[in-house]
Formats: structure tokens, C-alpha cells, sequence
């Protein structure tokens, strides 16, 4: 210690390293309680965490909490699997909807959710969620689209939009090179057991409002018995997007979100 | 109940309900067919649940979803369906699923697939052969039991004769003993306890716990799981006449009852030939064999493929023994893997033929 100089600010509050002052806010003030202190090592400006919040958020909400099975899939949100207060089945990657199925098949009273990205439920996994959805099982499926394999270190999905550059289109993705991005949520709304799909973003407040009340309506369809049920979350990605941190919210609306549509894209209630 | 004549596919699948399985998925395909239609049939009459999975990757699927709620659940195919549930297979080992697979096979080609494995990681399944329908009824039934013992995906192999030859049967639960409490299950209830549960082929220890998320310490844990699994295990086998034979026969299966057989008629002929059945191919009888072929002069392998089951035969001698192949690839043209050989007079001449060799006569 005795090499290291401190500079004093005249009027700065000097905060003791050794406790906390009373008045402090501590990381456990702002964590929901079903999510467990210091849960995940995601990158700074990541969309995940906040999207799993508002999951859990919901879940509690709804009173179903000691009722509710997560299936996960492989990918960075795979770090929240084993910091949840919120009972977890791992999944291989690209097969949490059949988890899901066997779950709720065997477990009627259970309140059953998936989470997985882009990768995850719309590449590897793809036939999985649209035969879910299609028999109509009582389930939700999340899915954190972000647009690329973030866990690898930023690749293409199928989700990825035209013109994104990843580490395996570096020139930006070209619909007659690499194909064309699959908007899952409009296929599924198409099946006859889908209750209720939605597409949002947590990249602003207010998004991250209209995913809360998505979350809900996807949970209430299951707990109603109405059918399947689908939130597409676009999520924020800035390392596996190349770019700052804080460009990253608006990227995901002038980018993803172009091609990715937010909103409710089918809700049988509301007919 | 009293016997009744069944199709061995109907009497797999009611052994099982009988054994409590109460979840089934699968995808049809020949002779994993019937099985299916019965489960798909029964199942919701017992308060269970089948359901038409889209492809054998899904079944696979759902029946782990199903077995992570404590419920005893299978899955199952033939030959290809079985390798793409081959993943899944590994993981729910690793996971510490309690699953049963059935693996009826068309021929006996596929004793790799369901004694090795095609799966990633260091996982072993047990690997349970019945030789005909009653035996199935059983062994379905041990299944379970051995899957809830040890926590682990259970294989049993049967084929083309066992899933469509019809036999009288009685069909009974059989009570194995205890099997532990699955306090491991899920169904929600410990959410939002603080110690909310997780199921998970990367580890069941929670970053609370302050054990970390530690795989390679789970690896080596589970690893250990499983060669307790395999110290554990009953080697199952059937041995006659090998107390003063010079020739042991070894097959399993359905061929493992025609050799038996013929065996049987060689012997009461006078010859000094005796077989073993390996009823457990995973783990394999090992120290069974070894004894029974003590004293022989040379130990015959009949399979219905080109030799594969011969190498754990090789593996269990040590070089004690000369082993010589008896078998080969079914000839059969249906396409369906019906060996034309599982005949008592072929299987007769092809062990005269290694008797006449030794020099035996009666």
C-alpha cells in the first residue's frame, strides 16, 4: 500500500472498503428473488439478464412460483441454470421443447417454460419448437434472439439479419450467399395450437415493459389451458455484434428489430 | 391374472405398465412399431401418457423431460432412431436420468450400438437381452429397476422374433426390492424454497452452494457413480452343460435360445459341448464365461452379424481359450433381418462342423 498514492477531492465522500454505509444499495437491493447474487458472467450491455428478470419477475407475480419448472438450453443464458431459486432442467442444445413436453405430459399441474436463443431453437432445434407448438402443448418458449451465436464468440444464425456482419459472413450476410433470416414468431402464430405468439425487445424501458406484459400473456395462456405460447425477446449483443456497448440498444432497433417486428403477433383472446 | 397369448411387442409394453412406466414417446418404425401402438393404446387407460413424437431425436426428448419428474418413462426405436437419439442418450447419463430404452433391433447387428454407445463422454448404459417373450416380460420390468437404482439410462435389446412371435405369458409386477427415494425430481414445489432444484448433464451443484459451477469436479463424481454401477451390477447369464465341455457356445438373444437349444439335443447325443447366454450384455458376464470355459478346448460365437459380441467374449477370456466365430449376417431377403439360420438344423452342422474339428465324437 504504501506506493499507492490517493488523490483527494476536495468535498468527495470517502466510502470505507471495510462495510457499507447504511444508506447503500447493494447488488441483492436489485436483484429479483428468484435469481440468485451474482448469477451470471454475462458481457456488460447484455440483453439476457434482463430478459431473464423479467421472466422470473413474472412467474412470481403470478403466484405460480412453487409450481415452475425452467428447461434450458446451451448458450450464454445457460450461466443462469444453476442460479436460479427457480427449479431447472438442462437441455441439450436446440431440445428443450421436448424436455418441455415430457415435463408437462408427466406433470400436469406444473407451470413449464424453455429458454433458449436464436441458436439454440431456430438452428439446431428448429422442427422441435414448431412440433411443440403445433400439437398445442401447455407450455412457453422463450426465445432471446439476438441474431448471432453469442456464446462462440459472435456467428451466424438463422435469425441473423441481412447485411450483419459475424465472424462467418464478414462482409455482412447476403441472402444468395448465406440465405435468408427465418422469422419464427409468424411462422408459429400460423399453427392452430399457438394461443398467443410475441415479438419485444429489452433495449429500452419501454420495451422492456411491453416484454413483461408479453411474458404474462404467453404465462396466463398456459395456465388458462388455451394452447402454446411464444415470446421472441430481441436481445442486445454488443461483442457479438463488433460493436460499443452503448450502441447497442439502437442497433437492435435500427437492425434486428427492421426485420424482427415488435408486437403481438397472435393472441387468440384477443379475436 | 392367468396366462394369456401375447405378441412379444404387447407383452413388452404391458410389462413395462406393469413395472409402473407411465410415459412413453416414440417414432414409428419396424419392429418398434408395435410397441408404440400398444403403449399409445394402454397408457392413458392407466393414467399415463404416449406421445407421437415427431422424430426419434424428440421422443428421446420428452422421455427425459418425463423421467427428470420422477416418473418412470421410456423411449425406443430400431437401429437408425437409435443412432440419432445417441446424444441425448450420453447426456441423460450424465444427467443421472433414469430411462428405458428400447433398442429393438432387426438382426443382432447393432450389439455395439447398444453395448458401446454412440454417444459422447464417459457414460455406460446396462444393457439387458431376453431370449424370447417370457424372459422380455421380466427384463423389461428389471429395467426400471436397474435405471432407478442407479440413476442411468437402461438398454434393452430385442429384435425382429421377440417384438412378433407370440407366446403365452403371464404377466405380473415383480418386486426387485427398494429402489432409492427420487428426492432429485422435479415438479416445481422446491421453486422459490431457496434451494431450488436442478437436474442438469453439467452438474447438479448450485453457484450457491460455493462449490462452484465445477465440471470437471462433477465429471469425476459421476464417473465414479458409474463404475460403482458397474461394480454393482448383476451380471446376468444363462450357462448349461459346461462342466466337462471341450466346445462352449456363446450367444445371446433370441439366437442365444435356438444355440441353447441345439445344444441341448448335441448333448443329450453324447457330445461334450455346453453354451452360455450372456443375459446382461452391458455389464458383460465376464468371470461367468471365464469359469465355464475353463477346460474347454475352444469357445464357439454365434451371432447374427459379422462378429461383434465376440470381442467382449475375447475381452472376458483373456486368451484363456481359443474363440472361433460360428455366426454371420443374416441372409434373410425380406430385408427385414430374419435369419434364415436361426434354425436348429443350421445351427447344428455349424457346431458339428467345430466338434468334428476338435476331434470330438460322442
Amino acid at each position: 500500500m504504501s506506493g499507492l498514492r490517493v488523490k483527494r477531492v476536495e468535498g468527495l465522500r470517502v466510502l470505507s472498503t471495510r462495510e457499507a454505509p447504511a444508506d447503500a444499495r447493494l447488488v441483492d437491493d436489485f436483484t429479483p428473488s428468484l435469481i440468485d447474487v451474482g448469477a451470471h458472467h454475462l458481457c456488460p450491455g447484455c440483453g439476457e439478464p434482463i430478459a431473464m428478470r423479467s421472466v422470473l419477475e413474472i412467474i412470481e407475480e403470478l403466484g405460480v412460483i412453487n409450481r415452475a419448472i425452467g428447461i434450458f438450453g446451451i448458450g450464454c443464458y445457460t450461466g443462469f441454470s444453476n442460479n436460479l431459486d427457480c427449479e431447472v432442467l438442462q437441455a441439450l442444445h436446440g431440445r428443450a421443447p421436448s424436455l418441455a413436453t415430457g415435463v408437462k405430459r408427466a406433470k400436469p399441474d406444473t407451470v413449464v417454460f424453455t429458454i433458449q436463443g436464436d441458436g439454440d431453437m431456430v438452428n439446431e432445434g428448429l422442427q422441435e419448437v414448431i412440433h411443440t407448438a403445433a400439437r398445442g402443448e401447455r407450455v412457453t418458449c422463450i426465445m432471446l434472439n439476438n441474431g448471432v451465436f453469442g456464446e462462440t464468440g459472435g456467428h451466424i444464425t438463422a435469425t441473423t439479419v441481412l447485411g450483419q456482419r459475424t465472424k462467418n459472413t464478414l462482409e455482412g450476410r447476403d441472402g444468395r450467399e448465406h440465405g435468408y433470416p427465418i422469422r419464427l414468431s409468424n411462422m408459429l402464430a400460423d399453427l392452430e395450437g399457438v394461443a398467443f405468439v410475441g415479438r419485444c425487445a429489452v433495449n429500452s424501458a419501454g420495451n422492456v415493459a411491453r416484454t413483461r406484459k408479453m411474458i404474462q400473456r404467453a404465462f396466463e395462456a398456459q395456465l388458462n389451458d388455451e394452447g402454446f405460447s411464444f415470446v421472441e425477446i430481441l436481445t442486445m449483443c454488443p461483442t457479438g455484434w463488433f460493436i460499443e456497448t452503448q450502441e447497442a440498444p439502437e442497433y437492435l432497433t435500427d437492425k434486428l428489430a427492421a426485420t424482427h417486428t415488435l408486437g403481438v403477433v397472435k393472441d387468440i383472446a384477443a379475436r | 391374472m392367468t396366462s394369456q397369448l401375447m405378441e412379444g411387442s404387447g407383452a413388452i409394453a404391458e410389462a413395462m405398465i406393469a413395472a409402473g412406466c407411465r410415459f412413453f414417446a416414440g417414432y414409428p418404425m419396424t419392429p418398434f412399431t408395435e410397441v408404440l401402438e400398444h403403449m399409445a393404446k394402454r397408457l392413458p387407460v392407466v393414467g399415463g401418457a404416449c406421445v407421437n413424437a415427431e422424430s426419434e431425436l424428440e421422443a428421446i426428448g420428452m422421455a427425459w423431460g418425463a423421467a427428470a419428474t420422477g416418473t418412470r418413462a421410456a423411449t425406443g426405436s430400431t437401429g437408425q432412431g437409435l443412432s440419432l437419439m445417441q446424444e441425448s442418450i450420453a447426456e441423460a447419463a450424465m444427467a443421472h436420468l433414469p430411462l428405458v430404452i428400447l433398442n429393438m433391433a432387426r438382426a443382432q447387428g447393432d450389439y455395439f450400438q447398444a453395448t458401446r454407445g454412440g454417444g459422447h463422454g464417459d457414460y455406460r448404459t446396462p444393457v439387458l437381452a431376453p431370449m424370447d417373450v417370457a424372459e422380455a416380460t421380466q427384463l423389461a420390468q428389471l429395467a426400471f429397476h436397474i435405471a432407478d437404482t442407479w440413476r442411468n439410462p437402461v438398454v434393452f435389446f430385442g429384435d425382429y422374433y421377440l417384438a412378433h412371435t407370440y407366446q403365452s405369458v403371464d404377466i405380473q409386477p415383480i418386486d426387485f426390492g427398494p429402489v432409492p427415494a427420487k428426492d432429485w425430481a422435479l415438479d416445481g414445489s422446491s421453486s422459490g424454497s431457496g434451494r431450488a432444484k436442478l437436474v442438469s448433464p453439467l452438474g447438479d451443484t448450485k453457484q450457491r452452494d460455493n462449490v462452484g459451477y465445477d465440471l470437471s469436479d462433477y465429471y469425476m463424481r459421476a464417473a465414479a457413480k458409474t463404475t460403482a454401477m458397474i461394480e454393482g451390477l448383476d451380471r446376468l447369464v444363462d450357462i448349461g452343460h459346461c462342466d466337462d465341455a471341450d466346445l462352449v457356445v456363446v450367444a445371446f438373444g433370441t439366437a442365444g435360445k435356438y444355440v441353447r437349444y441345439a445344444v441341448d439335443q448335441l448333448r443329450a447325443e453324447g457330445h461334450r459341448v455346453g453354451y452360455v447366454r450372456p443375459i446382461s450384455l452391458f455389464p458383460f458376464p465376464d468371470a461367468a464365461l471365464r469359469d465355464a470355459a475353463t477346460g474347454a478346448k475352444l469357445v464357439a460365437v454365434y451371432e447374427n452379424n459379422q462378429g461383434q459380441m465376440i470381442d467382449d467374449v475375447r475381452l472376458s477370456l483373456e486368451g484363456a481359450v481359443p474363440v472361433r466365430f460360428i455366426g454371420g449376417l443374416s441372409l434373410d431377403s425380406s430385408g427385414f433381418g430374419i435369419a434364415p439360420d436361426f434354425d436348429v438344423e443350421v445351427l447344428r452342422r455349424r457346431i458339428d462342423a467345430v466338434l468334428t474339428d476338435l476331434g470330438g465324437t460322442p
